[in-house]
């Protein structure tokens, strides 16, 4: 039982800066994890999903979109909205413009209106690309115009997660994001709205401590970080060596921290069935008892 | 005076060493010195004004961490005619790092809830230096829903590091404990006022920092992350944590200008730990202002205030 809790994860998460450094051209990626060499546009076509091993590599945000939702129904809401430097922080624009440069995203969540399954959705994406995925002011209010969207339209939010914490060049604004995504969600949660949240590699920090951990039924993709402290941070602070496996998704499954662990391959099904269950426009059965 | 002296209070210190020199000798010998004391008297209070008057931002932090700064413990006991404390999450333990219970204050019973930290090592060590863990946090919830229940207003405490960062606190889900408590508070139908009172540090301070006001005692600081994390972080650089204090913003006076507190709570020269009653006599004025300034307003109202003010937070440019 108790090896069985720390047991190695069956699927290693593959960080895109490690792959790029051994594969100048792109054309190919080598898996880390079982050092297959795979054709990067097979990679695509599967999920980018080791065919070899199962090991995931990170989706950004825009194809995570592209395998979640209904072909073509995916419209994006907020796109404009831009990063200021409220600190006046020395290089923190160079930052943000050098982040958008790499990613083509303006910040590091895309949100949108979108079906899947015929189910009418607002549908968060968070890009771990994008300064670590880090939630600074723009984080903040998208997340939160899209709970609002959702709660106006009537109808389901989805958040996929990936982000290394707070945007720390926003200082204190950074922090505060958290009160004001769940001050929504409070809202949402009072219109009797489903919300649900997919936290992917690596979900941490701020965002996992407020929107992240709020779903009604929280889904983890598998192998996924998911902590509230980094591994390393705490490894440093209280001079430990973590376990194997501790802080992956199977163990928030194992400690009953999120539903249910579903791979990759599996998850727009899973939502789909979710979102059939509550019936498009909230909670049929909740109005009925009300 | 304090027993503990900061390092830029030294010219301070060893000016009033002297003065409590001359007197000694003055008696001793039998000789009037009291016109040489009456000087010397009066550079002490220049220097201290001059010194105390324009704080920089790495001292204000010496002082918000000051091993003699009162803490919630002394604020309930000065602040409240009477304090019951109450225990436990109901799930799995006390966690002694957050205090709370029922207070009167000033006839009027309140839900009172604060970060502890120790005087000495030992209650250091018990009180894990106010940091909470889970439990720490969903006490503060329950406790916070007590409140709601019976119509009591609710004040808060902030005086943390961060949150307790362990292999516990992980398995023990601190992230949704967070993030519970930030959500219901935003909710939560009876008033409430925060007020950081020594370190807000991060998402741990944030957990009992969300209500309807947000104070901060003058030489309290709040900030996303530790400055000494946020320079080993970004900087990879330690060492730089005086140059973090000045980048992140997080004085009293940054963050009051940054409209993220409410209000500033004066205190006594040289720090809170220089007068803790008149400090806490200050600190409950501030309260009973902001008190009466809610008990009347209605809670749909106050509720959209409180959302409205947590929503306008944040800057950006829409492109
Ligand atoms: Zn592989």
């Amino acid at each position: 039982m108790f090896k069985d809790l720390f047991r190695k994860p069956k699927y290693v998460t593959v960080h895109a800066d490690t792959v790029k450094k051994d594969m100048p051209d792109g054309l190919w990626q080598k898996c880390p994890n079982c050092n297959e060499i795979l054709y990067a546009k097979e990679l695509e076509k599967g999920l980018k999903t080791c065919r070899k091993c199962g090991g995931y590599f990170r989706v950004g945000a825009r194809e995570r979109v592209k395998i979640t939702v209904d072909e073509g129904s995916f419209v994006e809401t907020d796109a404009g909205l831009l990063s200021t430097n409220p600190l006046g922080f020395e290089d923190y624009p160079a930052k943000v413009a050098a982040a958008v440069e790499v990613t083509k995203l303006n910040e590091a969540v895309v949100t949108g209106e979108a079906v899947i399954g015929g189910n009418p959705v607002i549908i968060g994406v968070m890009d771990n690309n994008f300064i670590m995925g880090s939630m600074g002011s723009v984080v903040g209010e998208k997340v939160t115009r899209a709970v609002e969207r959702a709660i106006e339209k009537n109808i389901p939010l989805i958040m996929f997660t990936a982000s290394g914490g707070a945007r720390m060049q926003e200082g204190v604004i950074s922090l505060m994001q958290m009160a004001k995504t769940c001050g929504a969600l409070a809202r949402l949660h009072e219109a009797g709205l489903l919300y649900i949240t997919v936290l992917t590699d690596p979900t941490t920090g701020g965002v996992l401590a407020s929107f992240a951990s709020m779903g009604d039924i929280i889904i983890a993709e598998p192998g996924s970080l998911i902590a509230f402290t980094g591994p390393r941070v705490i490894e440093q602070t209280m001079k430990i060596k973590l376990p194997e496996g501790f802080q992956t998704a199977e163990f928030m499954l194992d400690h009953g921290l999120v539903d249910m662990v579903v791979a990759r391959a599996d998850l727009r099904n899973t939502l789909i069935k979710l979102l059939d269950l509550h019936m498009t426009g909230g909670n049929a059965n909740a109005q009925h008892y009300a | 005076m304090p027993s503990i002296m900061l390092e830029f209070e030294k010219p301070i210190a060893e000016l009033e060493a002297k003065i409590e020199e001359l007197k000694n000798f003055s008696s001793e010998q039998g000789i009037d010195l009291a016109e040489e004391i009456k000087i010397m008297q009066a550079k002490a209070e220049a220097l201290k004004k001059e010194i105390f008057g324009k704080l920089t931002p790495v001292q204000r932090v010496t002082i918000a961490r000051h091993p003699e700064r009162p803490g919630t413990l002394e604020y309930i006991k000065h602040i409240f005619e009477e304090f019951i404390e109450l225990h436990g999450d109901r799930y799995f333990g006390d966690d002694r790092a957050v205090i709370g219970g029922i207070a009167r204050f000033r006839g009027v019973p309140v839900t009172v809830i604060g970060h502890a930290k120790g005087k000495d090592t030992k209650e250091n060590l018990a009180r894990n230096f106010g940091m909470p863990n889970p439990e720490g946090n969903r006490k503060a919830l329950r406790l916070m829903e007590q409140a709601e229940k019976f119509g009591r207003p609710v004040f808060t405490f902030v005086d943390t590091p961060g949150a307790h960062c362990g292999m516990g606190a992980e398995e023990r889900g601190q992230a949704r404990a967070i993030a519970v408590n930030l959500t219901r508070l935003m909710q939560l139908r009876v008033p409430v006022i925060n007020t950081i009172i020594g370190e807000g540090g991060s998402g741990g301070a944030l957990a009992i920092a969300v209500g309807d006001r947000l104070m901060m005692l003058e030489n309290s600081v709040f900030s996303v992350i530790s400055p000494e994390s946020f320079a080993s972080i970004l900087w990879k650089d330690p060492t730089r944590a005086q140059e973090a204090v000045e980048a992140m913003k997080m004085t009293a006076y940054d963050l009051a200008e940054l409209g993220i507190i409410d209000e500033i709570v004066p205190e006594p020269l040289g720090g809170a730990h220089r007068n803790p009653e008149e400090i806490a006599a200050r600190l409950g004025d501030y309260l009973k202002k902001n008190l009466d300034s809610l008990k009347e307003m209605p809670v749909a109202e106050m509720l959209q205030k409180r959302y409205e003010k947590f929503r306008g937070i944040g800057q950006f440019i829409s492109g």
